[in-house]
């Protein structure tokens, strides 16, 4: 009995370590291809309205870098979709019904469009007429965008499950009102701030790379356009994401206290609450107080409730709130996940904002071709976005433990009973390997092309594909 | 017919259309080896599958998707007890996705030779482990009273189930040279032309077999009389006798009809010899997984039947729109374009 609940326990560690892995790793490429897209599309809509050949150029030069990232995206995207059933056939029982529907759909209404015009889009220049070819990128940026709404309304479910009741006699989930599941208000907020966290993603890379060619003073003309149109994007998005996020924030604290406490180490309820900037030790209930820390008053109450003296509920209360709901057991997440978690997010992102607000200040003065220093911040800068992304999940996922889907399923209870140790060693170990393999490949082909001389369009090759003859 | 009905027959017509249009693209990579003989021919091969078979790959998370949303349990235990193979498919899949998209993007000959080798082994692989895994639906795997997987992956092999992954191997070399000789011209085009009279016989008897042991499994393990299935095995063999007596015509686009028709009723003949159950138990057939006991409820179907009515004919239509505007043949003088 021991040994065999030693076994699933240890499948049920593996396969955590490989949701998250494998997750996180999906979701570095995910926000540059939602984010890359936007501007490609906006660099030719700005060729097909002036005919400036810049703007082609440009169109290409990235267009190329955001179809080597998109690969990554949609091979990675088929582990995700697989290893729901795969690892966690208990949980894919219990959420079937009400969680497959926004996949399913996800599938029909934007995966056949993105990867449809994708092909349309990379083989179809010259053959569409130049407006035809300009509405499939759009179409992709149509696809891409649908997929994320879908999938985060996925996601919501399980931190906010609304619209379902669940059947005593199947133990099983069953959806009761779709108008619910997509109302669902966690869902428009985590639309938002992923959205406009990859269009930070986006802009950030297009900057960084057009700050790399600027540095050499390669095609300064045509790459200070693309820094523009960055920066013209970066800018606003990044200023209204980090107020996003803060509002997002009340939402969470609404419907999961536990990660708003966890994520501010706050042990007990505390009113006004005080925001912690900084702090060493602290994180385990048996040493609540820390050994150093940095705190600015009244500031937590204002993040979480949006009055300087809300209340805001400590872990230990909000544990005893729990118990009494759902029985014994500890329901308070890896503190110190979620309290650096959180913080590296915002405070990477705050950062991105601050080279964003230099770098439109440098460009009015006229100066930003000619700072090496900025231009050198902005190539390093191309990796904030995806640090704040990574962490921002990790926070999300981290922060909801132990539960899966929040309040009605446990991590521990959603695993496969069937799939042995080693079958779960030998997925972690393939996917590992896989995906150290492909991100070496990736990070060097996209290297490659962002260091690559812009494209020089031969006057007929705008025109006539090289690919297909008639 | 109950909505649940409904979505078992919409699943079978979404791995009908995945192993259709996947097929020959899978068949296009399996012969890149065999008639390709050297870079610009391998160009020419891949660039004639390069637009369409990202869109092509979708029908399968599509059909999981659907499998999901109307049937978790189905799912759930078929996802969990196929772990192993499904590691191995994934493994061909993600190295085939790649090399489509990367391969092309350096001139260094080992990165080009690695990549397409990548795809030629992930198109060999993956319909291999497909076609196990659908035979295996009706074959039965141990399901337990808990509707769970209670098996090792070898129980996933057997005669039968390998011989449903060979027969799909082999189809999908036939479809894919088939569409090669469809979408080449010169030199290519005559090899192409030559080699599908070798490959038919062999694919037709294998496909004969396979549907013939599957109307027989459908009484055996199924608990079922002959009728229903003996219909689409009876069109599968008429349509594998079709494709291989077109390959010897210069009638290319029936010839690839036959083809198609083949895969696609390979697939509905396993779907129909295998309902109403979704996955049979070899342990105890009280146990199978049944379309009625492993679906979701009628407002999740029902919300999920609008949705599919309004978007698959305006997928379709599009779809199809792309195979137009791409239906010119290739010249190898002139390879594929990469990206952007």
């Amino acid at each position: 009995m021991s040994g065999a609940l030693h076994l699933a326990s240890d499948v049920l560690e593996i396969s955590r370590w490989q949701f998250a892995l494998t997750t996180l790793y999906h979701f570095l490429f995910v926000p540059l291809t939602l984010g890359l897209v936007p501007l490609v599309a906006v660099m030719q809509t700005q060729w097909y309205r002036t005919g400036d050949e810049a703007w082609l150029r440009l169109t290409r030069f990235f267009g190329t870098l955001f179809v080597i990232n998109f690969a990554i995206g949609a091979a990675t995207g088929l582990v995700q979709e697989f290893q729901f059933g795969m690892n966690w056939s208990t949980f894919s029982k219990f959420v079937g019904d009400v969680f497959g529907a926004p996949l399913a759909m996800e599938g029909l209404a934007a995966f056949f469009l993105e990867s449809t015009f994708i092909g349309l889009w990379i083989f179809g220049w010259g053959r569409l007429s130049p407006k035809l070819h300009l509405a499939t990128i759009w179409l992709v940026v149509a696809g891409t965008w649908l997929s994320s709404t879908f999938i985060l309304v996925a996601n919501s479910w399980m931190q906010r499950p609304v619209g379902y009741k669940v059947n005593p006699a199947t133990g099983r989930s069953e959806l009761t009102s779709i108008g619910d599941l997509f109302g669902n208000v966690w869902a428009w907020w985590a639309v938002g701030h992923t959205l406009l966290a990859a269009l930070m993603t986006g802009s950030f890379f297009v900057l960084g790379v057009a700050a790399w060619q600027l540095r050499r003073g390669r095609n300064v003309e045509v790459f200070k356009r693309a820094a523009r149109l960055a920066l013209v994007v970066a800018l606003p998005i990044t200023a209204v994401n980090l107020a996003v996020g803060s509002e997002f924030g009340v939402t969470v604290t609404d419907y999961q206290p536990m990660k708003i406490a966890s994520a501010e180490a706050l042990w007990n309820t505390e009113q006004p609450a005080g925001f912690s900037l900084f702090q060493i030790g602290g994180f385990s209930a048996s040493n609540p107080k820390p050994d150093f820390d940095i705190q600015i008053p009244k500031l937590l109450s204002f993040l979480a409730t949006n009055s300087f003296d809300g209340k805001v509920e400590g872990l230990n209360q909000v544990q005893a709130d729990e118990q009494a709901r759902y029985g014994p057991g500890n329901y308070i997440p890896d503190v110190r996940i979620t309290y650096w978690s959180i913080r590296v997010m915002a405070y990477v992102g705050s950062l991105a904002f601050l080279l964003a607000a230099v770098g439109a200040w440098l460009y009015r003065k006229g100066r930003l071709v000619t700072s090496r220093r900025f231009l050198g911040c902005a190539v390093a800068g191309i990796a904030l976005p995806f640090i704040s992304n990574l962490a921002g999940w990790l926070f999300t996922e981290a922060g909801r433990q132990p539960w899966v889907v929040q309040g009605l399923l446990k991590t521990k209870d959603a695993v496969s009973p069937s799939v042995t140790t080693a079958e779960a060693i030998f997925a972690l170990s393939v996917f590992m390997l896989l995906y150290t393999g492909l991100g070496v490949a990736d990070f060097w082909l996209m290297r490659r092309y962002a260091r690559r001389e812009l494209p020089e369009i031969e006057p007929e090759a705008a025109e006539k594909p090289p690919a297909l003859t008639y | 017919m109950s909505l649940a009905d409904f979505w078992f027959f919409l699943i079978a017509v979404l791995w009908i259309g995945y192993l259709v249009l996947e097929g020959f693209d899978f068949g296009v990579g399996m012969l890149l080896p065999v008639l390709g003989r050297d870079e610009p021919d391998r160009d020419t091969m891949l660039g004639a599958i390069g637009p369409v078979w990202d869109g092509n790959e979708v029908w399968l998370l599509v059909a999981g998707g659907a499998t999901f949303a109307a049937f978790p349990v189905w799912y759930a235990t078929l996802f969990s007890g196929a772990f192993l193979w499904l590691v191995l498919a994934l493994l061909a899949l993600i190295v085939r996705v790649v090399s489509f998209e990367w391969g092309g993007k350096s001139e260094n000959p080992r990165w080009r030779s690695l990549w397409q080798w990548a795809n030629t082994g992930g198109s060999l692989v993956a319909p291999l482990l497909w076609g196990i895994t659908l035979s295996s639906l009706l074959n039965g795997v141990p399901i337990n009273g808990k509707q769970d997987f209670s098996g090792d992956p070898l129980d996933f092999l057997s005669g039968y189930t390998v011989l449903g992954g060979v027969t799909l191997v082999a189809l999908c070399v036939l479809h894919g040279t088939v569409f090669l000789t469809l979408k080449t011209s010169g030199d290519l085009h005559t090899r192409a032309c030559r080699l599908a009279p070798r490959v038919a016989p062999a694919a037709a008897l294998l496909a004969v077999a396979f549907v013939a042991w599957t109307a027989a499994k459908s009484v055996d393990v199924n608990g079922r009389d002959l009728l229903p299935s003996i219909v689409p095995a009876a069109l599968a063999a008429l349509a594998a006798l079709a494709a291989a007596l077109l390959v010897r015509t210069d009638r290319e686009g029936p010839a690839f009809g036959a083809t198609a028709a083949t895969i696609g009723l390979f697939v509905l003949t396993i779907f129909v010899a295998l309902f109403p159950r979704v996955m049979v138990s070899s342990t105890d057939f009280a146990n199978s997984l049944t379309v009625a006991n492993a679906s979701s409820a009628d407002y999740t179907l029902t919300v999920m039947t609008v949705v599919a009515g309004v978007l698959t004919p305006v997928v379709i239509a599009y779809q199809a729109w792309s195979y137009w505007v791409f239906r010119a043949r290739l010249t190898r003088e002139e390879p594929a374009a990469d990206g952007g």
